[in-house]
């Protein structure tokens, strides 16, 4: 079956400094992939590379399209949503604000629809509907989390890029979080690519694991298979 | 002396638009090109007696101005090209110094040989002065400190409490130098002299104080503000320092020229003279000594040539269009920043490299 | 007494113009980090061609609205022409941009329409508004125009998606980016907006400083006071900074001549309001960037 994602040879720069060297990897439809390795590795080079957020060499196929060198709001549009490291809310903006901004590409034709989103929002996050009038940048760090994912969801997206969503977050939120995740991709079938520092944590949620070193791709596989491999866990993991 | 000089020019980052280069202070061969510079220009007045229409007094005029404007574009340029702070206002220096020279002149008879010194002090404490609350501003903000400041200034210079001094707006009306120990040049010819001595020792001393640690200061200070700060460099001090020196250098330029126009008033000091001074450095060359005499010869032929260059655009081009200095500036100001941002020195340098591959 | 208030209600008048020109330089301000120099000769420029349109004809109204449109679509391609190569640019490049940009409308307004004073007609008749002892019909015309001009403005932001899309762009325009929105066309948008801004600004002032090339320079000044005053990360702020700027422009006038009255001594008067306005600046600048109303921007190392 073709990959929904299929990434080869990419390349990643910031300014003259290479970040990623040869990366390749695929995603198949509906599944949750992580990305893992230690810091600097490139996880999050790679989440913005499939974005062009940052210049890149390669290739990325996104359900058969060719996307390296899109603008990045194309490759939104066609249905890529990125939930980037930083949460990146909108801190001047209400908590409505920010979700209305996510669904601005919809066009007013999908009005019912994106008020349904909201409710389905507002279903997985209860807490975000009582802090709906409230400043973004008020809200608490789990609590911007969720919004992230939310604004990722009011894109309506067939793929959801993750970057360490555990990120300064206390366990329980984390694991509220993730329990929320697996519904999202069981219940609207949003493929997803995971990037996150807690290995033990992703491999929980994910199907399928890469494992980064310096911009490489050095082992790859079904994530019961990597999280039982003690050797990869020891030197690439950490623990 | 040396050739190898690592703090050479312009290396470029993004494609049309290189970030400010780093001082092109002069290699080995810049120097030679300074000393037969400075010869031709020395013997240039002497030709008169062999070529008298040719080398014409007013022609020696005209290069009097164009040194003048030098003078005051390279005080811009130790500010904005080699520390990185923006001005838009050094039109107000230079009303500075002109009125300092003028009511130095006029109130108390000074002769102007005396002048400069006392003009260059005022100049400086007012640049520091200024320079002091500029401290805390960078980059837009500070060029919308100066270009308000640029904008105020025929004002300034016509409050009433003032005008005791400055002759409101009527100005003051001044008298030429005369050539000293009774040596047969015509006023013009001294006035050459006088101009050309000032211009190369400011020239000197710009270019020693560049070549010296305090340059290294003022340019790390531009390229990289906090890196300076935690290197122990105290940058409060030498900026602030840097606008008092770059405003007692283009002081000193709008003192020589009262004394080459013999007359100052406050609608001659207006926004369009700081624009001028701007254009002289971008054209020039930031960042660069000989850049900023280009550039200060650049604004003066142009300023001539508005007549010339209007009909020419009328007659000749057959467009309708009233070709004024300021049209002039601003379509050069636009061009440059995109086909040669590093100005006529940079370009030449960069031609001159590619040459020498 | 009468006279006090009349004073006030001028520089209500006055502020009402700095206060649209300060809105258009902060609009430009929150979204791009630029300070547009040439503000104030784009809205001359403006000016000069709703004139035109009058003397060919086309009644007062149709020649402003005509003008606004012009304005903006001017706006969106100077942004989109001149602009959008220098995004990375460095500071001094796009400062001389701007001052190029100010010498050009300057010196093209000068050519095509010459630098002689022309007057500026006033659509609103004099015996419509019934307070000319205190305020003049135009005045109070003026006031009432900016008002409306503000509220559409803020309605369009707060209300309206592609508002809502502007001030994402502005505020983050990466994340706006993940969401979607086409930050550069919202961009040049906010010219065109700002652009159309200060064409109203300008329209309104021509008929009481009269048509000249250099007739907003003065104004730019009291825009920028304004701006700052109020705050120039803050729109809300910018426009009752330049409204207070209009006011305190003429009160200061106002003392300095009763003082001189008084005791015959002058100290300040109508000489010197750019003066003042430089105080302003600086003292803003230097004492707390951010004015009144704005946010501190603490930039990270």
């Amino acid at each position: 079956m073709a990959a929904f994602l299929e990434v080869s040879g990419l390349k990643a720069f910031y300014g003259q400094t290479q970040a990623l060297y040869d990366v390749a990897f695929a995603l198949r439809q509906g599944g949750i992939t992580t990305l893992l390795g230690a810091n600097g590795a490139g996880k999050t080079t790679t989440l913005r590379a499939i974005c062009n957020m940052v210049r890149t060499e390669g290739r990325i196929s996104f359900d058969g399209q060719p996307i390296v060198g899109r603008a990045t709001e194309s490759i939104v549009r066609l249905g890529v949503a990125h939930v980037p490291e930083g949460r990146g809310t909108f801190t001047t903006l209400t908590v409505g604000e920010n979700l209305r901004i996510a669904a601005y590409t919809r066009g007013r034709s999908a009005r019912a629809e994106v008020k349904r989103d909201l409710d389905m929002v507002f279903e997985y996050f209860p807490r975000l509907s009582e802090r709906v009038e409230q400043q973004a940048g008020t809200l608490s760090g789990g609590e911007q989390q969720m919004l992230a994912v939310s604004r990722a969801l009011m894109l309506r997206p067939r793929l959801m890029l993750l970057d360490e969503p555990s990120f300064g977050l206390a366990p329980l939120i984390v694991q509220e979080i993730f329990r929320i995740l697996r519904r999202i991709n069981n219940e609207s079938k949003v493929s997803m690519l995971l990037v996150e520092q807690n290995a033990a944590l992703a491999l929980e949620l994910a199907d399928h694991a890469y494992v980064l070193e310096t911009g490489r791709v050095v082992m790859a596989g079904p994530s019961a298979v990597v999280k039982n491999d003690e050797n990869i866990r020891k030197s690439y993991l950490g623990y | 002396m040396s050739t190898a000089n690592p703090a050479d020019t312009a290396t470029s980052t993004t494609a049309a638009v290189p970030a400010s280069p780093a001082a092109p202070v002069g290699s080995g061969t810049d120097h030679r090109w300074v000393w037969i510079v400075v010869a031709i220009a020395a013997a240039l007045p002497l030709l008169h007696f062999i070529a008298p229409n040719v080398i014409s007094d007013y022609r020696l005029f005209l290069m009097s101005t164009m040194m003048i404007a030098a003078i005051a574009v390279l005080g811009l340029n130790l500010l904005t090209g080699f520390n990185g702070q923006i001005s838009l206002g050094h039109g107000a220096f230079y009303a500075v110094g002109a009125y300092t020279a003028a009511v130095l002149m006029d109130k108390l008879d000074l002769p102007y040989w005396t002048l400069l010194p006392m003009v260059a002090a005022v100049c400086f404490v007012v640049g520091f002065l200024f320079g002091l609350p500029a401290l805390r501003l960078e980059g837009h903000y500070l060029a919308l400190a100066t270009f308000a400041l640029a904008l105020a200034v025929p004002q300034m210079l016509k409050y009433k409490w003032l005008e005791g001094l400055t002759g409101g707006v009527q100005g003051i009306v001044l008298l030429k130098p005369e050539a000293p120990f009774g040596l047969p040049l015509s006023e013009d010819q001294w006035l050459y002299y006088y101009c050309l001595i000032v211009t190369v020792l400011l020239y000197w001393g710009a270019w020693n104080m560049l070549r010296g640690r305090s340059g290294r200061a003022m340019m790390a200070i531009r390229d990289h503000h906090m890196a300076a700060d935690t290197m122990g460099i105290d940058t409060a001090r030498y900026k602030a320092v840097t606008f008092g020196i770059s405003a007692a250098y283009t002081g000193i330029a709008g003192a020589l020229s009262a004394s080459a126009i013999a007359f100052v008033a406050p609608d001659s000091f207006g926004f369009f003279l700081s624009i001028s001074l701007l254009i002289g450095l971008v054209v020039g060359g930031v960042a660069s000594l000989s850049g900023s005499i280009i550039g200060g010869i650049f604004t003066v032929l142009v300023q001539n040539s508005a007549q010339a260059l209007s009909n020419f655009v009328k007659n000749d081009i057959g467009l309708p269009y009233d070709l004024s200095p300021y049209s002039v500036y601003g379509i050069l100001l636009l061009v440059l920043m995109y086909v040669m941002p590093t100005g006529i020195a940079g370009g030449v340098v960069m031609a001159w490299r590619r040459l020498r591959r | 007494m009468e006279q006090l208030i009349q004073q006030i209600a001028s520089g209500l008048a006055n502020g009402a113009i700095y206060a649209c020109v300060a809105l258009a330089l902060v609009m430009i301000f929150v979204s791009t980090d630029h300070i547009n120099f040439a503000q104030g000769e784009m809205a001359m420029f403006s000016t000069y061609i709703s004139w035109q349109l009058i003397q060919w004809g086309l009644d007062y109204w149709i020649a402003f609205f005509a003008t606004v449109v012009i304005s903006f679509v001017a706006g969106v391609l100077i942004e989109r022409v001149v602009l959008r190569p220098l995004h990375s640019a460095p500071v001094l490049s796009i400062v001389v941009v701007f001052i190029g940009l100010l010498a050009i409308c300057n010196s093209v307004a000068g050519t095509a329409w010459s630098y002689l004073i022309k007057e500026y007609p006033t659509p609103f008749p004099k015996e419509l508004f019934g307070l000319s002892g205190l305020i003049g019909a135009h005045q109070l015309g003026v006031v009432v125009v900016t008002l409306v001009v503000l509220t559409l403005l803020y309605v369009f932001f707060r209300y309206t998606p592609l508002g809502l899309a502007m001030r994402a762009a502005a505020q983050n325009p990466v994340s706006a980016r993940l969401s979607g929105v086409r930050v550069d066309w919202m961009l040049a948008l906010g010219w065109g907006l700002a652009a159309a801004v200060g064409a109203v600004a300008g329209m309104m002032v021509a008929h009481i400083v009269y048509l000249d090339p250099n007739m907003m320079a003065g104004i730019l000044l009291y825009a920028f006071a304004g701006a700052l005053l109020g705050g120039i990360s803050n729109p809300g702020g910018a426009v009752l900074g330049g409204f207070i700027v209009g006011v305190l422009e003429n009160l200061v006038a106002f003392l300095g001549n009763a003082a001189e009255k008084a005791t015959g001594i002058y100290i300040i008067g109508n000489g010197e309001k750019l003066t003042v306005a430089l105080i302003i600046v600086i003292t803003v600048l230097t004492l707390k960037p951010s004015g009144l109303f704005g946010r501190v921007v603490v930039k990270r190392v």
